[in-house]
């Protein structure tokens, strides 16, 4: 699709990355778009607004997070450098709390009451109904079925929190169908509710509101290597489901041309459709769930089931920077398995006593295959998008945890 | 073959192509048709409708299940051109089965399948130029919605970029039967009307013979989904015909 783009990389633009993103909505959703994007383009150049974010980044949500150099892993393999940015040690426990305030913070500006999200590990659903309690906002969450399963003790934090989680059993009940139900009550309420998307994804102007959230990671991770080394990194690593994490933590490094961008998406347990969610290897271009970007899908254009370890990188999109970055070549994106993603978080809690989220453990398993094969004075900075507690009952099961000994 | 609404108010009915299978979905449509149908619409059935309300998403889920494919449903629509010229006949889809045959492609195949217009759930207008280039070479009609939250700057244009008829949606809202019609229908239709000429086809929780008078005091035509698929749903595939014709039949007495 030809689209004519005014720089759509480095302003609001038109919601256009290269070919991909733009709008395909619902036209009763659009009303709402279009004034979500006039707000928004409103809050970003305000003051009061940045000045109110950036005070309960600090004080609230725990920012800046450290840029730690995990010592004992980087010489247990031997080779680079390998730094890990602590996104984990956030309020909530994740990265995801970064979009969840300013979209919160927003949300009461334009005066909306009610508060929907989608949530697939769980982490945005937390961050959602923390910020709704924070602010006295009434909150539904979506979440898939079987992620409600794996993702237990998330769904009791929401509920505790105030929030009322909404199950959703269709198709294979993950985040894609939970993304479906959200529309679906946004479509119907669309007047009074506002729609806090967890990820670079959807419609025009959520994949830029949510990378514009998350940059913070790259503007403080900058600052951080030059403080810790004096130069810029070889490689930043992230994982990749919607992508918010690896946005925030790739953006301010994207017009570095020697930094290595590199996300990493879930392999899960084999190459055919259906057993992982590797949307740069195994999709083609498509439309789901209001945007133009890479999409898993079978040649009939239905939008594949997908599987991870991981509740949070189990999508069959991803989000439309992304695809223009990885079209562009300025990103590379590659997979790691459900096996490799488990390998790690055990690696780097033995050696750093640092217990990843499984999502970010794909990250860590590609920082361990790249290490031994840079220098020494080589150096990799890894987002540690979050905190691995919430995999605890996974954890257990697959590693035989409960048994002598691992 | 123009859509056209002789009667007031026309009926547009809503089928999600391959439910129960496509043989039965011919001859239900078939049926409506000769019960009085004035334009039929064809569902294509897609993995995620998150426009749908509960009865089309169980509809699409059953038909995605049997493998049933935008390819297939242009078969059916050339299967039902062929035995009934006329009577609109319109295929609905969500945007990405179209895009992964390709829109021009998907263009040339719709026309040859006798297909009079196009409606893709998830375009709009602002998106839509190579969609509306394509249409309008090989002579099809692009439907556009428009919805109650629809700014009077977004109806002008899709009043402006709809051919063959605008679908007005009557409440925010996804696809469903509903017990009353929203006041937002009336209010929608008045909007348009400073706009076009063009037919004004009202839908979503139209559901019932009632519902479709109170439309025809307004607009040109109602168009009635959910509560067509629940009957399909309901009745065995031998039934389903009769028991669509009968209630096709029903919402003009």
């Amino acid at each position: 699709m030809e689209h004519s783009i005014i720089d759509p990389v480095r302003t609001l633009g038109n919601g256009r990355f290269g070919a991909y993103g733009g709008r395909y909505v619902p036209e009763t959703l659009m009303a709402a778009l279009q004034e979500l994007e006039r707000a928004y383009a409103a809050v970003r150049e305000d003051q009061a607004f940045q000045g109110e974010l950036a005070a309960l980044l600090k004080d609230y949500v725990g920012r800046p997070t450290p840029l730690y150099f995990a010592k004992r892993l980087s010489e247990s393999l031997g080779g680079a450098k390998i730094y890990l940015k602590r996104e984990d040690l956030l309020h909530t426990g994740a990265h995801k709390i970064n979009n969840a305030l300013g979209q919160a913070l927003l949300a009461r500006r334009m005066g909306k009451q009610r508060i929907i999200a989608e949530t697939g590990a769980g982490q945005h659903g937390v961050a959602t109904a923390t910020v709704c309690a924070l602010f006295g906002m009434e909150c539904v969450i979506y979440m898939g079925e079987e992620d409600m399963r794996r993702q237990e003790l998330n769904v009791y934090r929401m509920r505790l929190l105030g929030a009322e989680v909404r199950g959703v059993g269709a198709g294979s009940a993950t985040l894609k169908d939970a993304i479906n139900e959200a529309m679906r009550d946004w479509v119907t309420n669309v007047r009074t509710t506002f729609y806090i998307l967890g990820s670079a994804l959807g419609a025009h102007p959520y994949p830029t509101m949510v990378r514009d959230f998350h940059r913070v990671i790259s503007r403080e991770a900058k600052q951080q290597i030059l403080e810790h080394e004096g130069k810029l990194p070889n490689a930043v690593i992230a994982c990749v489901g919607g992508g918010s994490n690896a946005i925030g933590a790739f953006y301010e490094f994207i017009p570095e041309p020697n930094v290595r961008l590199i996300g990493v998406e879930a392999g899960g347990r084999g190459t055919a459709l259906g057993e992982h969610a590797a949307r740069f290897s195994g999709g083609l271009p498509g439309v789901l769930q209001g945007t133009y970007s890479y999409v898993l899908q079978n040649d009939a254009g239905q939008v594949a089931t997908t599987h991870s370890v991981s509740a949070g990188l189990d999508y069959a999109s991803v989000g439309p920077e992304h695809a223009m970055l990885h079209d562009q070549g300025r990103a590379t994106y590659t997979s790691a398995t459900d096996t490799e993603a488990l390998d790690a978080v055990k690696v780097l809690s033995r050696t750093e006593g640092i217990l990843p989220a499984l999502e970010s453990a794909h990250a860590v398993a590609e920082a361990i295959k790249q290490a031994p094969k840079l220098a020494k004075t080589d150096v990799i900075l890894v987002n540690v998008s979050g905190r691995g507690d919430k995999d605890m009952g996974i954890l257990a099961r697959e590693m035989e945890l409960k048994g002598a000994g691992a | 073959m123009p859509i056209q609404f002789p009667k007031k108010p026309g009926l547009v009915i809503y089928l999600t192509a391959g439910d129960p299978d496509l043989e039965t979905t011919k001859q239900i449509a078939i049926a409506a048709i000769d019960a009085g149908a004035d334009v039929l619409e064809l569902g294509v059935p897609f993995s995620d409708p998150l426009a749908d309300g509960p009865v089309i998403q169980r509809a699409m889920e059953r038909a995605v299940g049997r493998g049933v494919r935008l390819t297939d449903v242009l078969t059916l629509c050339k299967a039902i051109r062929a035995e009934r010229p006329k009577g609109g006949l319109i295929l609905f889809s969500y945007l990405n089965p179209v895009l992964r045959m390709g829109m021009e492609p998907f263009c040339v195949a719709a026309k040859a399948a006798g297909a009079d217009g196009v409606l893709l759930t998830d375009m709009i207008v602002e998106e839509a130029s190579e969609y509306m280039a394509a249409m309008k070479k090989h002579g099809l009609a692009p439907v556009f919605l428009a919805a109650p939250t629809s700014p009077d700057d977004r109806l002008k244009a899709i009043a402006e970029h709809t051919e063959g008829f605008l679908y007005a949606i009557s409440r925010t809202g996804i696809t469903g039967v509903s017990s009353t019609l929203s006041d937002d229908a009336s209010k929608l239709v008045q909007r348009i009307r400073q706009f076009t000429d063009k037919p004004i086809a009202l839908g979503f929780g139209v559901s019932n013979a009632e519902h479709v008078r109170t439309v025809g005091e307004y607009a040109d035509a109602a168009v009635i989904g959910s509560a067509i698929v629940a009957i399909i749903e309901k009745s065995t595939p031998q039934e389903a015909p009769a028991a669509v014709a009968e209630f096709v039949r029903g919402l003009r007495r």
